[in-house]
């Protein structure tokens, strides 16, 4: 707050009041619904439910296809969140350092961003089509018959490769202002000191982009959990099945079309205790955040 | 780095070895690096943009090609004016519509609820001021995806399925704007308020005459954020529409799949086209306002 602020009562009450009842309505009453139920088991034709406790949250972990999707869920975020980072840094220092053709670069690596994921999911099943894909061709050139929808290990890699694609620029457009706020008189006194060019890039500019790093790390981890639900929902074409699928698709998939709303409303909770965890890492992180500047 | 760095990358970077020669090499190498990676982003669209332009029977049979055809014409008249579902409402104009509406409704939403309430945050003193802002700024926390199924019974408690408000408002149930906009409220220097309190503004003169037209750049900026961010929802609007008049081009592309996949020839032309047509708006934002773009997005992300 401002120390010379208005001191008229009824007008930030105004000013805030469409804020607040949205999210009274719309955040805080879902998320209660979703705690709430949790601990109920809903009856299947809709005449009310019964309190059962944490029994759904136990049958949640006993769930041996649960913690296969934990699982993979955990590994495809891994592979995006370091795949896509590291292109993205790549890109981004040669970028920086080009002078002809800078302004064009950027913007030919960063429009995918405005890509939706499930449009991207699209142009990866064009590009897996069974008979035609000139993706899947080139797998059949290496010896591997690629079975998008119907391999498991097949729809894995799809789905990473079409995350990555789609999570590149992001990334990108980070760490390109990164680097470029890193001032011209360190770079300079790395030069006298450092002939080689990798060196000075591991030892100082890497360091430098650390703050950007973690951040973005963050910002990638919630993309691989929560945004590529269009990318695996495309992918597997609204059929589950044997699929690959994430966390929440799961949830999607087993309080919308399955309608067992307990259990849903259980992997929710566990979603939320993952994203809260994430964020008071963040924070944490950008308390203790490293600057050399 | 700049341009007259000694290149390490080049393998021949040995003393005998010319600077200026050396050099080269690895601009070309910085080049190469750019270009294939410009390349694996392109490719895919082009490739997709290419099948929209020649007859179905010729994609079927051998897929992406490098000629252009003569049917964009025929596909675009299809893929915007021919419904593919049973009520024949879905058309690629309705769905282009709705796109729209979603867009722009949750950006101009979004950065109006957002500036209300950081202004009413920063700029007066409130007794529960702390307490509000904690409030709002909870929902930073847990993303729409988290808590979809409640969402989805509020709002159908409320009778908002399949309706704009019931689409939009609840995406804008976050405090990302809000937030922005404090923040940015808060680098103003305090001398304004002053000034333009001892010229006899009062709160709503001087939000309106100063604060705003102060703003342009920043709400430009979350604008561009805001509508690409709407354009391209797809979990909420799949959720929540399911009459084929309220489909978005996003939340429409699991039609557009089965139109491809459909009994009779796939439509290949017309599905492609569509995923383009989905594509477009979003794309050109983001790159003629570009700056406004990067702006927006250094900043809202916290």
């Amino acid at each position: 707050m401002k120390r010379a602020g208005f001191t008229t009562t009824w007008l930030p009450i105004l000013l805030l009041l469409p804020q607040l009842s949205i999210i009274a309505i719309f955040f805080y009453w879902p998320a209660a619904h979703a705690l709430h139920s949790s601990f109920y088991l809903q009856d299947p034709f809709g005449f009310g439910s019964t309190f059962v406790g944490l029994d759904n949250y136990s049958d949640l972990l006993g769930n041996t296809e649960y913690r296969r999707i934990a699982w993979f869920t955990v590994i495809f975020t891994v592979l995006v969140t370091f795949l896509s980072l590291s292109l993205a840094l790549l890109l981004a220092v040669k970028a920086d350092k080009v002078i002809r053709g800078a302004r064009s670069y950027r913007t030919l690596l960063m429009w995918v961003y405005a890509v939706a994921p499930p449009v991207a999911g699209f142009i990866g099943l064009i590009m897996f089509n069974q008979s035609w894909g000139p993706l899947t061709r080139l797998i059949e050139s290496f010896g591997h018959e690629f079975l998008l929808g119907v391999n498991y290990n097949d729809t894995a890699f799809a789905m990473v490769l079409v995350s990555v694609w789609k999570q590149v620029p992001v990334n990108f457009i980070f760490f390109l202002s990164g680097l470029q706020s890193i001032p011209k008189s360190v770079r300079e006194a790395a030069l006298i000191d450092n002939p080689s060019a990798s060196g000075r890039f591991w030892d100082v500019i890497f360091p430098l982009l650390a703050p950007t790093g973690f951040f973005l790390l963050i910002i990638n981890i919630t993309y691989a959990l929560f945004d590529t639900f269009g990318v695996v929902d495309t992918l597997v074409k609204g059929e589950p099945g044997n699929n690959p699928m994430t966390l929440v698709y799961k949830v999607y998939v087993d309080g919308f079309r399955g309608n067992d709303l307990g259990g849903s409303s259980a992997q929710s909770v566990v979603l939320m205790v993952l994203v809260l965890a994430l964020t008071v890492f963040q924070f944490r992180l950008v308390e203790r955040r490293i600057h050399y500047t | 780095m700049s341009d007259t760095t000694p290149a390490a990358l080049a393998p021949a970077a040995t003393a005998g070895t010319r600077k200026r020669r050396r050099i080269r090499a690895s601009d070309i190498f910085d080049h190469a690096v750019l270009i294939a990676g410009s390349a694996l982003m392109l490719i895919p669209l082009l490739m997709v943009f290419q099948m929209a332009t020649v007859p179905d029977v010729e994609v079927i049979k051998t897929g992406p090609t490098f000629t252009i055809g003569d049917q964009l014409d025929d596909n675009f008249n299809k893929a915007m004016f021919q419904a593919s579902g049973f009520s024949g409402e879905n058309t690629g104009s309705r769905m282009l519509l709705n796109s729209f509406i979603l867009g722009i409704g949750f950006a101009v939403g979004k950065i109006v609820i957002g500036m209300m309430a950081a202004y009413a945050i920063v700029y007066f003193r409130l007794r529960f001021a702390t307490l509000a802002f904690w409030v709002i700024f909870t929902t930073l926390l847990l993303p729409l995806e988290v808590r979809i199924l409640p969402s989805y019974e509020v709002v159908q408690k409320l009778g908002m399925l399949n309706t704009y408000q019931g689409l939009i408002i609840p995406l804008i149930a976050s405090a990302t704007a809000t937030f922005f906009f404090r923040q940015y409220f808060r680098s103003i220097p305090e001398e304004l308020v002053e000034a333009a309190r001892i010229d006899g503004a009062g709160p709503v003169k001087f939000f309106i005459d100063i604060l705003v037209p102060l703003s342009r750049t920043m709400i430009a900026a979350m604008f561009i954020i805001m509508f690409v961010y709407g354009w391209n929802q797809y979990l909420w609007p799949t959720m929540i529409t399911t009459e084929e008049d309220m489909f978005t081009l996003v939340r429409g592309i699991k039609q557009i799949t089965q139109v491809m996949e459909g009994n009779r020839i796939p439509e290949y032309g017309r599905a492609n086209l569509l995923a383009i047509i989905a594509i477009i708006p979003p794309v050109f934002v983001v790159i003629f306002f570009q700056s406004w773009f990067v702006k927006g997005l250094m900043e809202s992300d916290k």
